[in-house]
């Protein structure tokens, strides 16, 4: 390597850093309460499910629905989501097919009995705040995809990273801190050990952090083209007045796909289906499948099924964004694991900034210094003149 | 200008790419199963946290 591709890549280094660094410091700070999101929540439930014989018979989905428009007369159902260990189905209404989701309320249902165990509804409390400022900084679609950049900037920060780590390890062997010759060497150090050893878990992390960032886009990306396809006898079909049992719906998507379970219903019109279809959104049954989705179109006025097709590519990518970003798929270890890594990162990023600011500094003394005695010399000088 | 030390790349790149080998058998590994597969990701997923500890531990004063 040159010295003057060195130079291009260290500047390249400096400045999508610099620009990133602090959106990244934020969303390092907000993600470490989130990665544990569960277990807090888990703290302040309130949907604790009342003991019944276990052989309790459930009532249909149709039921559940009912009751959750009850409980908010004039919405509509959108969404119907099924928890995975036990009898409960989250039913989400709103004013109209796409509201946004600050209008959208959620309920948690027991099906033996169809009573509402919680809403689950947006409640502005703590982690609310944190999601929505790690999210989208409560600017909506514009602050996902401007985070979504500056994730994308940390991509650029970290190759360019690895690409003047070279240089700098030429004398070194790896691990090399040298904590007893001043500050700055000692961070110096500790900004490369830290950014070569968790590389690989940033790069995933900040990866799916950015596909995640572009959901809105790909969905609306998905809709327009794989959907439309699905459905194009319906094309320019109204959303049907009265809707046939979701219950119905659900049975023949399932006997469509033997050994797949429903994970979501999109109801007809929202973002996630059809103006005309129940979209029920099937996985499989196996951990290694349980998070590839596949929608099944079942006709919300006829109650026949329509089409089923796997995701296209960008679609899995997007589904498996998740797991690998939030680092919610192993359990507690894992979960400790990846806040530990989240540490980590926060002093890379931090190390990195006073390394910025030491080494201005460092060069600004430094011209001071060379101002200071060229001023001697001309001083000298025209002394000199003046004695002649 | 003085010339300097030879670039090679095994003794700069060999262990960080071993560790972001193990981290990404780590990363992947738990979603491909559940149970005895979890505990191969806590295990790769130790090895770049441990490493820091070591480097830390062995910091020349």
């Amino acid at each position: 390597m040159t010295n003057r591709t060195i130079r291009i890549w260290t500047v390249i280094h400096k400045w999508t850093s610099l620009i990133c660094t602090i959106f990244m410091l934020l969303l390092c700070l907000t993600g470490l309460p989130l990665i544990f999101h569960d277990e807090i929540e888990a703290l302040t439930a309130e949907d604790t499910l009342p003991p019944m014989p276990a052989e309790t018979p459930l009532k249909s989905l149709d039921e559940a629905v009912a009751s959750a428009l009850a409980t908010y007369p004039g919405e509509r159902p959108l969404f119907l989501s099924f928890d995975v260990d036990r009898p409960v189905v989250n039913v989400t209404t709103g004013p109209g097919a796409r509201p946004p989701v600050s209008q959208m309320h959620i309920s948690a249902i027991d099906l033996r009995t169809t009573r509402i165990l919680a809403d689950l509804n947006e409640d502005g409390g703590f982690m609310h705040v944190m999601l929505r400022l790690h999210v989208d900084l409560f600017a909506g679609l514009p602050g996902e995809l401007f985070l979504g950049f500056m994730g994308f900037l940390l991509l650029l920060a970290t190759l360019s990273g690895v690409v003047i780590y070279a240089p700098f390890m030429r004398k070194l062997s790896f691990g090399t801190v040298r904590a007893g010759r001043g500050r700055r060497l000692k961070w110096l150090d500790l900004h490369n050990m830290l950014g070569i050893v968790t590389l690989m878990w940033v790069v995933v992390v900040g990866l799916t952090g950015v596909i995640n960032t572009l959901s809105v886009p790909l969905v609306a990306y998905w809709r327009a083209n794989e959907l439309a396809a699905m459905i194009a006898p319906y094309e320019g079909k109204p959303v049907p007045e009265r809707f046939t049992s979701v219950d119905a719906a659900v049975r023949t998507a399932m006997e469509a796909a033997p050994g797949m379970r429903p994970q979501f219903v999109a109801f007809p019109g929202v973002r996630f289906s059809s103006n005309h279809h129940y979209a029920v959104w099937l996985k499989g049954a196996t951990p290694a499948t349980n998070r590839i989705l596949t929608p099944a179109l079942i006709d919300a006025e006829t109650g026949a099924f329509t089409d089923m097709r796997s995701m296209p590519w960008y679609m899995l990518a997007l589904r498996l964004s998740q797991p690998l970003h939030f680092g919610d798929y192993g359990g507690l270890p894992m979960k400790v694991l990846w806040a530990v890594l989240d540490l980590l990162t926060i002093v890379i990023l931090g190390s990195g900034l006073y390394l910025w600011i030491a080494r201005r500094r460092l060069v600004q003394n430094r011209r001071a210094q060379d101002n200071h005695v060229q001023d001697r010399r001309l001083q000298d000088h025209a002394a000199g003149e003046a004695a002649e | 200008m003085t010339p300097r030390a030879p670039f090679r790349p095994l003794a700069v790149f060999g262990i960080p790419t071993v560790i972001a080998l193990v981290t990404a058998v780590g990363l992947v590994a738990a979603l491909l199963d559940d149970g005895v597969v979890d505990a191969v990701s806590w295990a790769a997923l130790s090895v770049p946290v441990l490493t820091t500890v070591w480097c830390w531990r062995k910091r020349k004063r």
